[in-house]
């Protein structure tokens, strides 16, 4: 009996908190995603207004309809999913030679190269996005450079800014620290001796990367994608700041549902399609990096 | 050194460039006399004066603190008990609730929490509304980090405790709580931390009235980019960094006492 009241007591805040203001929310998203907009925005009332159509709950799958009958709403969707592979890649290219030089380094080193991975990334979020604009901006000593370089081989100026190569390297450079963090988690785990041992028996060292320390490492390769492909899915701010006006993704889209045009049917539609796909992005990176880990074996 | 490290220091210092020279660039121009961010002209302080006469902008600030400070000591709390009851009592669906806000994109929990607000609650956006919902992901933050510590420790003395004759709470006040205190702390910063710098959930849950500072910074970068923006994020960052410090210099100091007693025993 007492036990119990304990366990009232420990967990029970907490539960009541995350019931009232997370559980009950997202319900409530996946019920408005199947109501009429409101004449004035918003959500319409639930009873059936004006005659009743629709069923005399006020429920509709409109919302989901729209979404499928015109194409450009699948076409960012698909793009958005282009982004956040393209960020993922970029950013495994970029950390998995640093995530290998700090597992690899010596013991006393490593924490203060690791901590010099994560401090820019304690930064304002928008002031590392607010970088890029400086950087990329068409009075930059980069922009000039960059075109100096172009107008070499006789390519017209380019604008950086605003521009779909903005929001790549913007994506990059906000969750380069997802990949690296899980990576050198993994890489610093590795038995040195299992190389040693490949060298023994006549590896090269491109054998010992390709056939010890990859495998080795995919685990963490999975994690550290799953951590940077799922947050650029939803992103809109950096779209938002570096990107053009036909730079938009799903993420853009829903805060439009929501502040813009005031659609929140279709908001919600959108986020609970958008929340779909993040889970079986989930859950296909679980599966992919179990069955990979049984192959290892 | 073999060929191949030469190799590997290069790119990585190339990647280490590559994370701060953007921001060295933002803290360069903030001490820039031009309004443009493009060449150098000279060392000014006048970005910083500009910022303290801006009154939006301080009341931004000051209203970021007043929200930072109650999210972290709300989700400080709950995040410590969500912790414990994971770890103590393994419950199914707490740690589904506990983690979930923090592994999924924070634009689905801020448009689900404005349309919980103003269509559930019907309240009046602003200050707490922003609160509650910075609670709600710092929460599992907080609890990674107690649990974590929670499971580097050895279960027997828990028991050992009770065995002597402490009741729950007793064993929780003298053994339990002394034990966590350094992830409870490194908690509350990190909560601090995560809720001043919000910019996705705050767009969402924010009100028309009160200026927040993350809005602020957006809107100027937004409408009119002066080099104001980079005065108040070179603030920013130094507060984050301090920050940063003092939570390693705690948990340098927690973790040599723990050592000191080790050698004691």
């Amino acid at each position: 009996m007492r036990a119990i009241v304990a366990k009232m007591l420990v967990g029970g805040p907490p539960l009541v908190f995350l019931l009232v203001f997370f559980a009950a929310p997202s319900m409530i998203m996946v019920l408005s995603s199947f109501r009429f907009p409101g004449e004035f925005g918003g959500l319409a009332p639930l009873a059936a207004p004006e005659g009743g159509t629709g069923g005399d709950y006020g429920l509709t799958a409109e919302a989901y309809q729209f979404f499928f009958s015109d194409v450009i709403y699948v076409e960012i969707f698909l793009k958005s999913f282009g982004i956040a592979m393209a960020t993922t890649l970029i950013c495994l290219v970029m950390a998995y030679p640093l995530a290998l030089l700090i597992a690899r380094s010596e013991k006393r080193f490593r924490n203060l190269l690791v901590l010099l991975v994560v401090l820019p990334f304690a930064s304002n979020f928008l002031i590392r996005i607010y970088a890029w604009m400086i950087i990329l901006g068409p009075e930059s000593g980069f922009s000039h450079f960059v075109n100096a370089i172009l107008g070499v081989f006789g390519i017209a100026p380019v604008t950086l800014l605003f521009s779909p190569f903005a929001v790549l390297v913007g994506m990059v450079y906000v969750h380069l620290p997802f990949m690296v963090l899980p990576l050198y988690t993994n890489l610093e785990k590795h038995d040195p001796s299992l190389l040693d041992a490949a060298q023994d028996l006549g590896a090269t060292t491109w054998q010992r990367f390709w056939r010890v320390t990859w495998p080795l490492s995919l685990p963490g390769i999975f994690s550290g994608s799953a951590l940077v492909f799922i947050p650029v899915l939803g992103m809109f701010a950096v779209p938002d700041i570096l990107g053009g006006t036909g730079d938009i993704l799903i993420g853009n889209l829903i805060k439009d549902q929501f502040l813009g045009t005031r659609d929140w049917p279709f908001g919600s539609a959108l986020s609970i399609m958008l929340t779909l796909a993040v889970l079986s992005v989930a859950g296909l990176s679980t599966w992919v990096a179990r069955s990979a880990m049984r192959h290892g074996q | 050194m073999s060929r191949a490290n030469i190799w590997l220091w290069l790119v990585a210092a190339s990647i280490y460039a590559f994370l701060y020279v953007p921001l060295a660039i933002v803290v360069m121009y903030s001490f820039n006399d031009s309004r443009l961010n493009a060449e150098w002209v000279g060392f000014t302080l006048h970005w910083y004066k500009a910022l303290l006469n801006n009154q939006e902008m301080l009341t931004a600030a000051r209203n970021s603190l007043v929200i930072a400070l109650c999210a972290s000591l709300s989700s400080t709390i709950l995040g410590t008990m969500a912790g414990l009851a994971i770890h103590r009592y393994r419950w199914k669906f707490l740690p589904v609730l506990v983690f979930t806000p923090v592994a999924m994109p924070e634009i689905l929990l801020g448009v689900s929490l404005l349309l919980f607000f103003l269509q559930v609650l019907n309240v009046t956006l602003g200050m707490v509304s922003i609160i509650i919902a910075h609670t709600t992901f710092c929460i599992g933050f907080v609890a990674i980090i107690v649990r974590a510590r929670l499971q580097a420790m050895d279960d027997s003395i828990f028991e050992a405790a009770r065995d002597l004759g402490a009741s729950p709470w007793q064993t929780f006040r003298l053994v339990t709580l002394p034990l966590i205190v350094p992830a409870v702390v490194a908690g509350a910063l990190m909560s601090f931390t995560l809720s001043i710098d919000d910019f996705i959930i705050t767009f969402f849950t924010k009100g028309v009235g009160e200026p927040i500072l993350p809005i602020q910074i957006y809107t100027m970068i937004k409408v009119a980019v002066t080099p104001e923006v980079n005065a108040i994020s070179t603030l920013l960052m130094l507060l984050t960094l301090t920050m940063i410090i003092i939570a390693a210099r705690l948990e340098a100091r927690a973790s040599s006492n723990r050592n000191n007693s080790r050698q004691a025993r």
